[in-house]
């Protein structure tokens, strides 16, 4: 395959995707026995809740918090939360050590763990299915050295690559998220491939092969859209993945840097303070295990209603 | 067998090759000079940069730099560190044993713990058991150690005050430490105490590092028991009239595990990248706060040396795996 | 007193869509040494109340019976124990798939000499020796080798063979086959019926064989009862069922056997056995039935005399021959 394919095949995926979208209206009944199987699982849907909650808590953070995320009140510093002696209605969930108010700073912190999940996402299934494509299509000498690259990327413990890619990049939070991206990529380019190593034995694609369908068009509209399922459910714990190694990025010293309201790096910052201040350490923390096991439930229920395996019983 | 071992190593030796590729890649070919980026915010004398650049042989060209690198490692030269001097592999190796405590506790919780609780999860399936097993499995997997650590610490450092806050021993105790253990160490030692205070530094970090492969491990058991339950094979053993406990623990368990010790060997990735967080949290002196040290101090030979040891160790981990999942699974054994 | 006496099995099952009935008002009679066939076709609940007399339905199904009885011993109110002490040796069964019904994992002999350990308590060597004269019983070639073998080294035919070994190492009194031979070549399948036959003659075992293929019962059963949907439909030594049926499904199952059609086609039954949702009321076969009429269609038919089959019909065939 010569390198203008491949990057057609790159520019294609966003047209493969538009063109199953398109398609959704007559599939409505898809869509209504996806959501069937979905609901049949109460955490799934809990999660979901939760996850939409979280959303319109970041698209609305200036509406909804009381301070700005970076103010400084030196007259409050370490001020408990409102339940605790000494708390104030001031500040609900107390104030760091700086005096900035922790609840604004948590309700900012929200838009950075969703975009850094979308951005990383975004990257690595782009990249992943793009690779994953070729190796499984092409075969041969390609497919080998993909994979093996792959391999290599994975014989690595990701948030060890991560930490030193940062490091060579410089720390901050698009070097991170870049990392994090590149040491996820691996999974869909796996999974995509031998997505398409089964699917192009089947009688469908040989089908569209005999009338003439080319190569990209094969890969991307007819192939692409039948291995979608297990591609959405490690896109979804790939979003998790992806804020925790952030979060300990950021945690690290090595992420967003202070005094981004960064769950994680807001947690670096509190460190010291475990003992005395123990507001500091717990919220940050709690945001980022809600956020997470939000998504995962999401992750499991839409496993659950996607994976066929699992859908005979 | 035989055969199937040799083949493993024969995967293995390319991706050595190909991790010590990238590892030399990462710092060597991305933008930025290593020797400027070592010296961070307060420059460098136009001397001491030559005499770096002398030092670590870049004034070289680059494939001549990375052969004489690649043949370096096989005689096992990774390098000295540049904030030390020391060999990396020396600081490596002793280290290294305490990270080896550190994920063996770790490992030894999850397996001891995620396995029969899979097992009692499955078997009871939908029962509150199962579901608030696999929930806690599910948070488990969900949570962010280096916070997880923080609290653990607040609590029973803190509030209870029966933990040490970090470290591996106390200050109290000295001794030589033949094996790298402290566990054995200090038995060896015949301190009064020194055991005791070996354990008690252990138990918070060993718990934080066994948290994810726990929650993994619990909920892979979980769903490879209730596939294998389903199996004909199962009805068969109940026909003989075996018990329900020979039939869950031997017939079923043993081909439930055969997907599950892979698993296992998949978490020793997971406790390497936990062992980061977790030796940094509990100033553990490890392998994983060395790493982040050297990160922070910009000791770029050891950045790279680790990473390549890391991998190393993680790639022999797994084929030792391989190995064992060979062993207990006939179908690859007696092909 | 029959070997075995089932009156009046019920099994249902729990399912999201309320409970299912499996099996209904299932009676059988097994006497000592006799071979009983029951045909019926996929989903008519012969292979569960198979598996109810074993004990090895899952908790989500509920066995009722008015009698249920091995010997003299009552399977309902046996404790598991000592249920458990019938099941593999005084009873045992073997299944459908051979290959998976062998575990993977342990080799042939661990599986065979398992049995005789726990029912038997044969030492060490008693078992090897016990476990080579079985296989050689079911004959299969190089019984000592076969033993350290591995469950996916053996075909099928072999696997059922080892499971024929597994079933009848403890002397069984009964010897449940459920479609023993569906799932393998029919050249094997003449050999596997035939090795079954000739264990069952040996050793004076009863068998019920389970099928849904009329030739197997013609070539080996000595009774033959036929299900439908839950129910047994007629009841018929082998000798008079294949000329008398007295069932118009018996009839429509035996014009549906190759050798005895007549015409350029295969006569079928149209339609499928009723599920969960769609049971008919009245007679349960007469949405299939080209008999039926309003009576079949609204009024449960009763089971007519023994000369007739026993038949589950308002309306027997065949019955000038009988009276």
């Amino acid at each position: 395959m010569s390198h203008v394919e491949a990057d057609e095949a790159r520019e294609g995926i966003g047209a493969g995707i538009e063109d199953r979208k398109a398609k959704v209206s007559p599939r409505r009944q898809m869509l209504k026995e996806f959501w069937y199987y979905f609901s049949e699982n109460k955490g799934a849907v809990v999660g979901l809740y939760v996850f939409i909650a979280i959303i319109l808590i970041a698209i609305f953070a200036p509406v909804l918090a009381p301070y700005d995320a970076t103010a400084q009140n030196r007259g409050a510093l370490l001020v408990p939360p409102v339940w605790a002696d000494n708390g104030s209605w001031a500040y609900i969930l107390g104030t760091d050590a700086v005096g900035r108010d922790m609840l604004s700073r948590l309700i900012y912190g929200a838009r950075y763990s969703l975009t850094i999940g979308l951005v990383v996402v975004t990257l690595a299934v782009t990249v992943g299915i793009s690779v994953g494509l070729i190796a499984g299509y092409v075969r041969g000498w390609v497919d080998i050295v993909i994979m093996r690259l792959m391999d290599i990327i994975l014989a690595f413990p990701s948030l060890l690559l991560a930490l030193v890619l940062v490091a060579v990049l410089g720390p901050g939070l698009l070097n991170a998220m870049i990392a994090i991206a590149l040491v996820l990529q691996p999974h869909f380019v796996r999974l995509t491939r031998a997505s398409v190593m089964a699917e192009k034995q089947r009688e469908y694609v040989t089908a569209a092969r005999v009338v003439g369908a080319s190569p990209l068009r094969l890969m991307v509209v007819t192939i692409l859209p039948n291995c979608l399922g297990p591609l959405i459910v490690q896109a979804t714990l790939s979003f998790s993945s992806a804020i925790l190694d952030a979060a300990a990025l950021g945690f690290l010293g090595l992420g967003a840097q202070p005094p981004t309201p960064e769950w994680g790096t807001m947690l670096a910052d509190a460190q010291e303070f475990v003992l005395r201040a123990w507001w500091v350490v717990t919220f940050p923390g709690l945001a980022i295990l809600i956020t997470v096991l939000a998504i995962n439930l999401v992750g499991d229920g839409l496993r659950d209603a996607l994976d066929p395996k699992m859908k005979r019983s | 067998m035989l055969r199937f071992i040799l083949s493993r190593i024969g995967v293995l030796v390319p991706t050595f090759v190909g991790v010590a590729i990238v590892a030399f890649a990462f710092i060597r070919l991305l933008p930025g000079d290593p020797i400027i980026l070592m010296s961070g915010e307060r420059g460098i004398s136009e001397e001491r940069y030559a005499q770096l650049q002398a030092m670590l042989g870049y004034d070289r060209p680059l494939p001549v730099q990375f052969w004489d690198y690649l043949t370096g490692l096989l005689q096992g030269d990774f390098g000295n560190s540049i904030v030390t001097n020391r060999p990396v592999l020396e600081e490596f190796m002793t280290l290294f044993p305490a990270t080896i405590e550190l994920s063996l506790v770790a490992i030894t919780l999850a397996v001891l713990i995620g396995i029969p609780a899979g097992i009692l999860a499955a078997i009871k399936r939908g029962s509150w058991f199962d579901q608030v097993t696999m929930g806690a499995a599910l948070t488990g997997y969900s949570m962010p150690i280096f916070w997880w650590g923080l609290l653990l610490i607040i609590f029973f450092s803190g509030y209870l005050q029966w933990t040490p806050v970090s470290g591996r021993m106390s200050l109290m105790f000295y001794f030589d430490q033949p094996t790298g253990f402290m566990l054995i160490d200090s038995l060896l030692s015949g301190q009064e105490g020194a055991f005791k205070s070996a354990v008690s530094h252990l138990i918070l970090p060993g718990v934080v590092l066994a948290t994810i492969p726990l929650a993994v491990i619990a909920r892979q058991t979980r769903s490879a028991m209730l596939e294998v339950l389903g199996e004909d094979y199962v009805r068969t053993a109940r026909a003989k009239g075996l018990s329900a406990f020979r039939v869950v623990s031997v017939h079923a368990l043993r081909n439930a595990l055969i997907p599950v010790v892979t698993t296992i060997g998949l978490q020793i990735g997971v406790l390497m990248a936990g062992a980061i967080l977790t030796e940094t949290i509990f100033s553990w002196p490890g392998i994983g706060k060395w790493m982040v040290d050297s990160v922070y101090r910009r000791d770029y030979p050891v950045v790279q040396g680790g990473l390549i040891l890391i991998a190393l160790v993680v790639m022999i981990v797994n084929l030792i795996v391989d190995v064992l999942y060979g062993l207990i699974n006939p179908r690859v054994r007696t092909r | 007193m029959p070997l075995l006496t089932i009156r009046n099995l019920t099994v249902t099952f729990d399912t999201a869509s309320g409970p299912f009935k499996a099996v209904d008002s299932f009676d059988l009679n097994v006497d000592k040494g006799e071979i009983l066939g029951i045909v019926g076709e996929s989903g008519s609940g012969k292979s569960v109340a198979m598996l109810a007399l074993m004990g090895l339905l899952p908790p989500t199904a509920t066995v009722t019976a008015d009698e249920l009885a091995f010997e003299d011993h009552d399977l309902r109110t046996m404790s598991g124990r000592e249920r458990r002490r019938l099941i593999g040796a005084e009873m045992s069964m073997i299944f459908q798939e051979p290959m998976s019904s062998l575990n993977p994992c342990f080799t042939v002999g661990f599986q065979i000499k398992e049995t005789l350990r726990i029912h038997l308590g044969l030492d060490r060597k008693a078992r090897q020796k016990r476990a080579i004269e079985l296989l050689e019983s079911v004959g299969l070639p190089e019984p000592e080798r076969r033993l350290s073998a591995f469950p996916h080294q053996l075909s099928g035919g072999m696997s059922q063979r080892v499971m024929i070994a597994m079933a009848t190492a403890c002397h069984p009194k009964l010897l449940i086959a459920d479609e023993p031979t569906t799932a393998l070549d029919v050249t094997i399948q003449a050999q596997i019926l035939d090795l079954l036959v000739d264990l069952q003659r040996d050793r004076g075992m009863a068998m019920v064989l389970i099928t849904h293929d009329m030739g197997v019962v013609a070539e080996t059963a000595h009774r033959v009862v036929v299900q439908y949907a839950g129910q047994q439909v007629e009841r018929q030594p082998v000798e008079t069922l294949f000329d008398e049926p007295h069932h118009p499904y018996t009839a429509a199952l035996l014009s549906a056997i190759p050798e005895r059609a007549t015409g350029d086609r295969l006569p079928t039954i149209p339609g499928v056995v009723p599920g969960q949702g769609d049971r008919p009321d009245g007679c349960l076969f007469n949405p299939r039935c080209s008999r039926a009429d309003d009576r079949c269609r609204t009024i449960e038919p009763p089971h007519q005399s023994d000369a007739l089959g026993q038949a589950l019909c308002h309306y027997p065939l065949n019955t000038e021959e009988a009276a």
